[in-house]
């Protein structure tokens, strides 16, 4: 990588001391690597409360390493007087107070556009399972069906020629929309800005996607406009043929209207990946043939634990090098 | 009209089945307990055979009918019709061609994904409850991964189409190398396997292709490889394939077609890098109607002396 060019060699115990919270779901298979350039503090092995571990250990700490879930407060950044970097193996930055970040002057560094593939492969692997029945079928055949009943039914419904209503056409929702060009499909899309370099159909509004859309396919950001943003009035929209994929976050969706919907028949089916209250999913989906179910796996693959290393070690290097960060979020 | 025999050999769709017996006499040979004396009874009048990829029409079944004029397939494949035999008594034959290129061709692409990505284990992960002990493991992303197919035709071009989306490499093994595609051609199956990860069947069937994917083809693939099925079950070396599967020396597979439908080997019932179908390639409701409407199509042109619409022979 171009940014060890400049980097100053280290001997072991002059390697540059970092700290980890969480860990990152992608930090442990690593963790060999990480500990050959870095020095690395890991607060969970310690009996230690936090702060306590913090004020005596991390008062020199410049970089951290931080998993998209815990919660990087203003209380935990006092206790790091000496931290210019934060590097999160996340996307998103709900978890971490970039207000304190800001005032601060410590830089954030994120996982950017570095999982879109991972997760926008899953939207389509979801979404044509649900419409030509492929987890349906492969029960249908294993419960040893085909032999005593025959073909199996209900027909799945065709891809090519519908109409694709991306929510969020971020990183993702545009690799998504590139996949499922070749397909055959329509697409379109709402997202809170019109976006000038795509051919795709903008709609204003949620309820003018859904009632347009054959298929919706969640891809944006939760935050308080998005949260339930999918509701009954939504669902009905898309009708009794529509297919919601969902790969953003659960809390978009509210998930009672969804199964409501589902069981009543006022939409086809749904794939999903997250849900409102992980890992627990309502039973109610559970036991329905029209519904794919995955544990939150987008991003989990081998290639996208490779790559977080590799964006991860990469801005620490950088940041010791006095190296331009790879992905530095700037201040907005 | 209606003193025309048409012989149904299998069941394979309702519609169908309504749009035939509106306009011929519909006999429906799988309700038959006797079907030898039914065809002897039968024989003047069965002017045509419809019969899809379970059953068509064999010599045997030909030789019984001496008034056939016509047998028009639910399906692409031909490989349940000996053609040679309709050749020699100038019948003539039809299938169902482009309609369902786009449906099997989604399959493949489906199961790829499903197969990668672990989609049906995951599934079976969440409805178990088993989320609630931990997280699934890391699967192998597909975009980017290099797929070869097997036979360039429509079905192969409409794969390599979708799966150039993905950004994933395209190779192909073929008769002859096709001009026009910027596609890497290997000239032969052995080679096109140890030049990819995921390898799709998409040939039809014919002597030359049974077993095509055979032991040799299956180790070159590897146990980082992964098979697609979307043709026919004797396309693969069905006790090789899962042999091969059980001692993990083949990554996984995707199969929509098997060697004696609907028997589907056991062994692999457990395996969750494999996902299995019920020969589903071309089953959505909307491809179903548009293969029974060229069927009906076929019939009736035949029938008023007009050029058939999608003739094999």
């Amino acid at each position: 990588m171009d940014a060890m060019a400049g980097k100053q060699s280290f001997e072991a115990d002059q390697l540059p001391q970092i700290i980890v919270f969480g860990p990152p779901t992608f930090y442990k298979s690593h963790d060999k690597e990480f500990s050959s350039k870095f020095r690395v503090l890991k607060p969970w092995q310690s009996q230690l409360p936090l702060p306590e571990f913090l004020t005596a250990q991390a008062k020199n700490i410049r970089a951290a390493l931080c998993s998209g879930v815990f919660k990087l407060t203003a209380s935990i950044l006092r206790h790091l007087p000496s931290l210019e970097l934060v590097v999160s193996g996340s996307v998103g930055l709900n978890h971490i107070d970039l207000l304190e970040c800001r005032r601060r002057g410590i830089a954030v560094a994120t996982a950017s556009t570095l999982y879109s593939g991972d997760v926008a492969e899953l939207a389509v692997g979801l979404l044509l399972d649900v419409l030509r029945k492929i987890s349906a079928g492969n029960r249908f055949v294993r419960n040893g069906l085909w032999l005593k009943q025959g073909d199996y039914y209900p027909l799945g419904s065709k891809l090519e020629g519908k109409q694709v209503g991306i929510v969020g056409l971020g990183s993702i929702g545009q690799e998504v929309a590139k996949r499922l060009e070749p397909f055959g499909c329509t697409i379109s899309y709402h997202s809170r800005n019109r976006k000038l370099s795509v051919s795709y159909k903008f709609q204003p509004n949620i309820h003018q996607l859904a009632t347009t859309s054959d298929i919706l396919i969640i891809c944006c950001a939760l935050n308080e406009e998005t949260r339930h943003m999918i509701n009954r009035d939504v669902l009905l929209a898309l009708g009794n043929e529509g297919v919601i994929v969902n790969v953003a976050r659960g809390a978009i969706i509210d998930e009672r209207e969804l199964v409501w919907c589902l069981e009543k028949g006022e939409i086809a089916g749904a794939g999903l990946d997250v849900f409102e209250n992980e890992p627990y999913v309502p039973q109610e989906l559970r036991v329905l043939d029209n519904v794919v179910l995955s544990p939150h796996v987008a991003v989990l693959t081998v290639e996208a634990s490779r790559d977080f290393y590799e964006l991860a070690s990469g801005n620490l290097e950088a940041f010791f090098s006095n190296q331009p960060l790879l992905s530095l979020v700037p201040n907005e | 009209m209606d003193a025309i025999g048409v012989l149904m050999v299998c069941p394979m769709n309702t519609y169908l089945e309504q749009e035939l017996d509106k306009r011929f006499n519909l006999l429906r040979y799988w309700t038959q307990p006797r079907q030898h004396e039914f065809l002897t009874q039968h024989a003047e009048s069965i002017r045509a055979v419809v019969g899809n990829a379970s059953a068509g029409a064999d010599a045997k079944l030909i030789e019984s009918l001496p008034k056939l004029e016509i047998v028009s397939s639910f399906s692409v494949g031909m490989d349940k019709i000996d053609l040679n035999k309709c050749k020699e008594r100038g019948i003539r034959v039809t299938n169902t061609p482009d309609v369902l290129t786009d449906d099997v061709a989604d399959l493949a692409i489906g199961l790829m994904l499903a197969v990668l990505r672990r989609i049906c284990a995951c599934d079976k992960y969440v409805r178990s409850g088993g989320w609630k002990s931990g997280d699934f493991k890391l699967t192998t992303k597909f975009s980017g991964k290099t797929v070869g197919i097997i036979g360039l035709g429509r079905i192969g071009l409409a794969i390599a189409k979708r799966a150039e989306g993905f950004d994933c490499p395209i190779s192909y093994y073929s008769r002859s190398e096709k001009p026009n595609t910027n596609y890497k051609y290997h000239k032969s199956v052995v080679e096109l396997a140890s030049n990819c990860d995921i390898l799709v069947v998409a040939c039809a069937l014919t002597p030359e292709t049974t077993h095509i994917v055979n032991r040799e083809v299956i180790n070159a693939l590897g146990p980082k490889g992964v098979l697609i099925n979307i043709g026919r079950g004797p396309h693969v070396d069905e006790a090789e394939l899962v042999s091969a599967l059980v001692e993990g020396r083949l990554g996984g597979a995707g199969l929509d077609v098997f060697e004696k439908e609907p028997e589907v080997p056991e062994q692999l019932f457990d395996l969750d890098n494999v996902v299995l179908l019920p020969h589903v390639g071309s089953a959505t409701v909307e491809t179903r109607k548009a293969m029974a409407d060229l069927v009906v199509g076929n019939l009736e042109a035949h029938f008023a002396n007009k050029p058939l619409l999608t003739p094999v022979v």
